[in-house]
């Protein structure tokens, strides 16, 4: 138990480990909302629920992420710390329609 | 439709590669081809099975199932692939040498069979579930023009299994003498780069810390969605923005892998003296 103290002392980033969560949801093939604000060089829990019966994948070159939401279903995604910008993600499987972005500021 | 052809044949190029550049290096164990088909056929099953359990696959672990999922397939990949290129580094004097003791020495090595199975499988449950996911989207969502969609992902497919055969008969062509070396260092290359990916994986879940995120940034330059960045990333795990962790395992697999190799090496030289 100390010792896990300890390791949080030397790696305070761990110790903050409630990071904050922001949902996201797909509906009709389109990210809800499709721009979300975030804090600037936190980690971020990104809630991504999916409330089409298809599956979608949610991907990000600028994040560095893809991961795929089952038809109904949610997941989490951890992203960041980020740089203050635009981060652009899109749905892998409708590209059309599904397109949003990230700003970290 | 060119937009799910394009969607499939990305998916299916990572594959392709793969399984391109292990069938090249392992051209002279015998069955080989038995093996790449089983392992295509196991991998395609697979993936059916992956993209029909998803759902449970993705609430394993809190939430983070996928990611580990992927990291661990990942993980035996990496370790298959170590295990060829050493093995092959401790017979490559006499695979050089004697053209002739190339099939003797590679039936010795039987297991060399398992590690196409495994790796051939592998590459394309990781991509073939997500194939499946995707074309069953468009499939049971009864939007007008489904069939040309669908038609678009077999075009797509025959574009990525082209890339992957093209890649094949290129590495053939390389001269005997230099052909392991040639193979080896693709392989090596190919095993860091799964390293890498198996460590964003490991990010993306919170479950190794990212180090410095990103720790450059060439998507200028060179973009992961352009043509030459898709191939660089099959090939050597190129990422546009990696995470500092990706460079610690990427670099970690090249040495462990590398020294394993010299260290065989070394013994066979001995042995030989």
């Amino acid at each position: 138990m100390n010792k896990i103290l300890i390791l949080f002392l030397l790696f305070p980033s761990w110790a903050i480990a409630a990071d904050e969560e922001y949902t996201i949801q797909i509906q009709n093939h389109r990210f809800v909302p499709e721009q979300l604000i975030v804090p600037a060089n936190k980690k971020i829990k990104l809630l991504v629920e999916n409330k089409d019966a298809t599956p979608e994948e949610f991907e990000s070159y600028e994040l560095n992420r893809e991961k795929v939401i089952t038809g109904n279903g949610k997941t989490t995604i951890y992203i960041g710390p980020l740089s203050p910008g635009k981060y652009p993600y899109f749905g892998d499987f409708n590209q059309a329609t599904a397109n949003g972005f990230i700003i970290a500021k | 439709m060119f937009g799910t052809a394009v969607i499939v044949f990305r998916e299916i190029l990572e594959a392709a590669i793969i399984i391109g550049i292990v069938a090249a290096a392992t051209r002279d164990v015998p069955g080989r081809s038995r093996w790449i088909g089983a392992g295509l056929l196991l991998g395609l099953l697979g993936s059916a099975l992956v993209a029909s359990s998803i759902s449970e696959i993705s609430e394993l672990a809190n939430g983070v199932g996928q990611e580990l999922f992927n990291a661990l397939i990942l993980g035996v990949a990496v370790l298959m692939l170590a295990w060829h290129n050493i093995w092959m580094a401790s017979h490559g004097k006499e695979l050089a040498s004697n053209a002739r003791a190339v099939g003797n020495a590679i039936r010795d090595g039987a297991s060399e069979s398992s590690v196409l199975l495994a790796v051939v499988g592998i590459a394309v449950l990781r991509e073939g579930s997500e194939t499946v996911l995707f074309l069953y989207g468009i499939a049971t969502s009864n939007q007008v023009g489904a069939p040309t969609l669908l038609l678009g992902g077999i075009i797509g497919t025959i574009a990525g299994v082209t890339v992957g055969y093209a890649l094949y008969k290129g590495l053939l062509r390389i001269p005997m003498r230099w052909f392991f070396s040639a193979t080896s260092i693709l392989v090596l290359l190919l095993a860091a780069g799964m390293a890498s990916q198996a460590a964003r994986y490991l990010i993306q879940a919170d479950l190794i810390p990212a180090l410095i995120t990103p720790l450059w940034n060439t998507s200028a330059a060179l973009p992961e969605k352009s043509i030459a960045g898709m191939l660089l990333h099959s090939l050597v795990g190129y990422d546009a923005r990696p995470a500092g962790m990706q460079l610690v395992f990427y670099v970690a697999t090249l040495a462990a892998i590398g020294m394993g190799m010299k260290w065989v090496g070394k013994l066979e030289q001995q042995k030989i003296n």
